[in-house]
C-alpha cells in the first residue's frame, strides 16, 4: 500500500519516510471505519433526539391528515395542567427514592456474600443471576401470578406466620401495588449489580486487607477502613445506573398493572408510551419525553456532583 | 477486562468453633437467597406441565415447586395450537443474531479507527460516542417511531427499485436502531487500547493494510471483548419490548416478548402461559447456563468502566 510518493520537498527534509501519502491512507481509512456506525448512530440517536426538542413545539401525531405546525408552549402548558404528569412523577420520584438505596445495599451485601474462597461459591452467583437474564416481561407475569389474591405470596405469607398475616391483592390495591413492584424489580435486577460490586471488591488489593489485620481490626472496621473507600469508583457508577433504570420504569408497569389501579402505577415513560403509541398523540408525547429527558439529566449531574472527587 | 476469580481477601479464622457456626450460618444465608432468586423460575417450568386447575390447588402446598400429579405437555401443545410461537421464536432469534453480528462488525471498526488510526475529529467523534451514553432509550424512542414512519427503503417494483416511505411493521426497523451501540463502540475501543502498537507498525512495514491489521490481527486479539459485546448485545435483543410493542403490527414479524400479549385476553390461561414463558427464557437460560462465567465476567467487565 502507498509505495508512490508525492515528493513535497519540506517534508522529505523533515522526515526520512515519506510519511504524508500514508498518513493520507490513514485518515481516509480510519473516516471509512468508523463511518458506519457514525451514520447508524446519526440516523437512529442524534436525528430522534433533535426530533424530541422540535416535537414538542408542533401539533404532530402518527399518522395525521393536517401538515405539521409549530404551536408554542401549547404542549407544555397542557403538561404543566395535567393531573396524571403530575402524578407520574410523583411515582416515578417514589420508585426511584426507594429502589436505589434499597437495591445498591442489597447488591452490595450479596456481593460480600459471594466474594469467597468457600466451596460452591460459583453456584450461588449463577443462582443469584438468573432474574437477571430472564427477561423483565416473563419475570413480570411469574410475579403478576404470584401477587394475586390466592397467589404464591399469600399462600407463603399465611404458612411462615401461621395464618396470622392475610394479605391482600397486592396489585389492585392502591397502596400496595407500587411496593410489590418495587419488591419485584429489586429481585429482578439485584444480580446485575450485585457483579459489578463483585468486580469493585477484587481491585481492593489483598495487602491492605493483611496489613488492617496486623492492626487487628474486626470485620466492620476491615468493611468501614478499607472495603468502602476502595469501592469509591464502582459506587459512583452503580449509583448513576440504577437511577436511570430505575425512572425508565416501564415494562413491568405494561405487564403488571397497565397503570392503576386509579393511576397509582402510572410513570412518566409509561405515560409518554400510552400518549404516544396508543394515542398517536407523538408532539405530546415528545413533551413527556422532553420532560423526562431533563430530569434525568438533572438527576445524574446532582449525582455526580454529590460524589465528586473532592481531592 | 476484569474475569471474576476467587476473592485474595478471605477472613483469617482465628477462633475454630467460632469460625465454623460462622460458615454454617454464612452457607444457610447463601442457600435461603439461592431459593429466594431461583423460585420463581423453578415455579414456572413446574407450572407448565400441569393443568389451570392443579396449578392453583398446588400452591397452598410444597407441591407447587415439584413436577407431581397430572405432568403433561399439554400447554405446550395448546400454545402451539393458539399463537404462532416457532414463527416468533424464529424471528426474534433472526434479530438478536443479526443485530449482535452487524454489531459486532460496525462498532469493532468504529473502535478501532478510534483506538488505534490518527485522524482529524478523531477525539470529537468519541467524545461524541461517549456522550449518548448517558441518554437512555427510553427519551427518544416516541420521536424515533415518528421518525422511522418517514424513512426511505428501496423496493424493486416491476423490476425497478423505487423508493418506498416508511419504516413501520417490518425486520430492518427492529434491527437497524439498534446495530451503532455506544457502550460496545467503549469496550472495544478500551479492549484495543491494551494492544500494543508496536504490531500495527511492525505490520504496516511489512505492507500490510488498515483493513488487514483490524481483520487479521487486532479482531483476533480482541476475543474477550467480543465474548463481552455479542453477550451484552443479544440479551436486551432478545428480551426487546418496549419497540417491537410501538412499531411492528403484522403477526408474522412479531419477535417473542410481544407474543405474551396473546395470553393475557378476558381469562388468562395460566397454564399455556407458563408453557410460552418457559419456551421464550429457555434459550436464553441455557445459553447463560453454558456461558456462566462469561456472562457474568461480562457484567463485570462493564462496571470497570468508574
Amino acid at each position: 500500500m502507498a509505495t508512490q510518493t508525492r515528493h513535497r520537498p519540506t517534508a522529505i527534509e523533515v522526515s526520512p519516510k515519506p510519511e504524508l501519502p500514508t498518513k493520507r491512507t490513514e485518515a481516509r481509512n480510519g473516516a471509512l471505519m468508523v463511518s458506519p456506525a457514525v451514520v447508524l448512530l446519526l440516523v437512529f440517536f442524534l436525528v430522534p433526539v433533535l426530533l424530541c426538542f422540535i416535537l414538542a413545539f408542533t401539533n404532530a401525531r402518527l399518522v395525521s391528515p393536517e401538515p405539521t405546525r409549530f404551536i408554542g408552549l401549547d404542549n407544555f402548558s397542557r403538561l404543566f395542567q395535567d393531573p396524571l404528569f403530575w402524578k407520574s412523577l410523583r411515582n416515578t420520584f417514589y420508585f426511584a427514592i426507594v429502589v436505589v438505596p434499597l437495591q445498591s445495599a442489597f447488591a452490595l451485601v450479596l456481593a460480600l456474600l459471594v466474594n469467597s474462597q468457600h466451596k460452591g461459591t460459583n453456584i450461588f452467583r449463577t443462582l443469584y443471576f438468573i432474574p437477571v437474564v430472564t427477561s423483565i416481561v416473563v419475570v413480570s407475569i411469574l410475579w403478576r401470578f404470584m401477587y394475586q389474591p390466592e397467589g404464591l405470596v399469600n399462600q407463603l405469607l399465611q404458612t411462615v406466620s401461621f395464618n396470622t398475616i392475610q394479605g391482600t391483592d397486592w396489585l389492585n390495591n392502591q397502596s400496595t401495588a407500587m411496593p410489590a413492584i418495587m419488591f419485584m424489580s429489586i429481585w429482578q435486577a439485584v444480580g446485575f449489580h450485585m457483579v459489578i460490586w463483585l468486580s469493585g471488591l477484587q481491585t481492593i488489593s489483598a495487602e491492605l486487607y493483611e496489613a488492617a489485620d496486623l492492626d487487628g481490626t474486626n470485620r466492620w472496621e476491615k468493611f468501614r477502613y478499607v472495603t468502602w473507600p476502595g469501592l469509591r469508583a464502582t459506587r459512583t457508577f452503580i449509583l448513576v445506573t440504577i437511577t436511570i433504570a430505575a425512572l425508565s420504569l416501564f415494562a413491568q408497569i405494561n405487564v403488571m398493572t397497565n397503570g392503576g389501579p386509579r393511576d397509582a402505577t402510572s410513570t412518566v415513560v409509561f405515560q409518554a408510551v400510552r400518549v404516544g403509541y396508543q394515542q398517536q398523540a407523538t408532539a405530546y408525547a415528545s413533551a413527556i419525553s422532553l420532560a423526562f429527558f431533563v430530569l434525568v439529566l438533572t438527576v445524574s449531574l446532582v449525582q455526580r456532583y454529590l460524589t465528586r472527587d473532592k481531592d | 477486562m476484569a474475569t471474576i476469580v476467587s476473592a485474595p481477601a478471605a477472613v483469617q479464622p482465628k477462633n475454630k468453633s467460632k469460625s465454623t457456626s460462622r460458615l454454617v450460618g454464612g452457607y444457610a444465608a447463601r442457600i435461603v437467597l439461592g431459593l429466594f432468586f431461583a423460585f420463581p423460575v423453578v415455579f414456572m417450568f413446574v407450572s407448565s406441565l400441569k393443568p389451570d386447575d392443579q396449578i392453583f390447588s398446588d400452591l397452598t402446598s410444597i407441591k407447587a415447586f415439584l413436577p407431581v400429579g397430572h405432568i403433561s405437555l399439554d400447554n405446550y401443545s395448546n400454545v402451539f395450537d393458539t399463537v404462532p410461537a416457532w414463527r416468533f421464536l424464529a424471528n426474534s432469534l433472526v434479530i438478536s443474531a443479526l443485530i449482535v453480528a452487524l454489531g459486532l462488525l460496525v462498532n469493532s471498526m468504529a473502535a478501532f479507527a478510534l483506538a488505534r488510526m490518527h485522524w482529524r475529529g478523531r477525539s470529537i467523534v468519541l467524545a461524541a460516542i461517549i456522550a449518548t451514553l448517558v441518554v437512555p432509550f427510553e427519551t427518544f424512542a416516541l420521536p424515533l417511531v415518528w421518525w422511522v414512519n418517514k424513512l426511505p427503503w428501496l423496493v424493486m417494483q416491476d423490476g425497478s427499485p423505487v423508493w418506498s416511505f416508511g419504516w413501520l411493521d417490518s425486520y430492518r426497523v427492529q434491527i437497524f436502531p439498534f446495530i451503532a451501540n455506544a457502550f460496545s463502540i467503549y469496550l472495544y475501543y478500551s479492549y484495543f487500547q491494551s494492544i500494543p502498537k508496536e504490531l500495527d507498525e511492525a505490520a504496516r512495514v511489512d505492507g500490510a493494510s488498515w483493513f488487514r491489521i483490524y481483520r487479521s490481527i487486532a479482531m483476533p486479539l480482541a476475543g474477550p471483548a467480543t465474548a463481552t459485546v455479542a453477550i451484552l448485545t443479544f440479551l436486551p435483543a432478545w428480551n426487546q419490548y418496549l419497540w417491537p410493542l410501538m412499531v411492528v403490527q403484522s403477526e408474522n414479524l412479531r419477535p417473542v416478548m410481544v407474543g405474551v400479549s396473546y395470553f393475557f385476553q378476558l381469562n388468562v390461561a395460566w397454564g399455556p402461559m407458563m408453557a410460552y414463558a418457559t419456551l421464550i427464557t429457555i434459550p436464553v437460560l441455557a445459553l447463560f447456563l453454558s456461558f456462566q462465567r462469561a456472562f457474568i465476567g461480562s457484567i463485570a467487565s462493564s462496571g470497570v468502566k468508574g
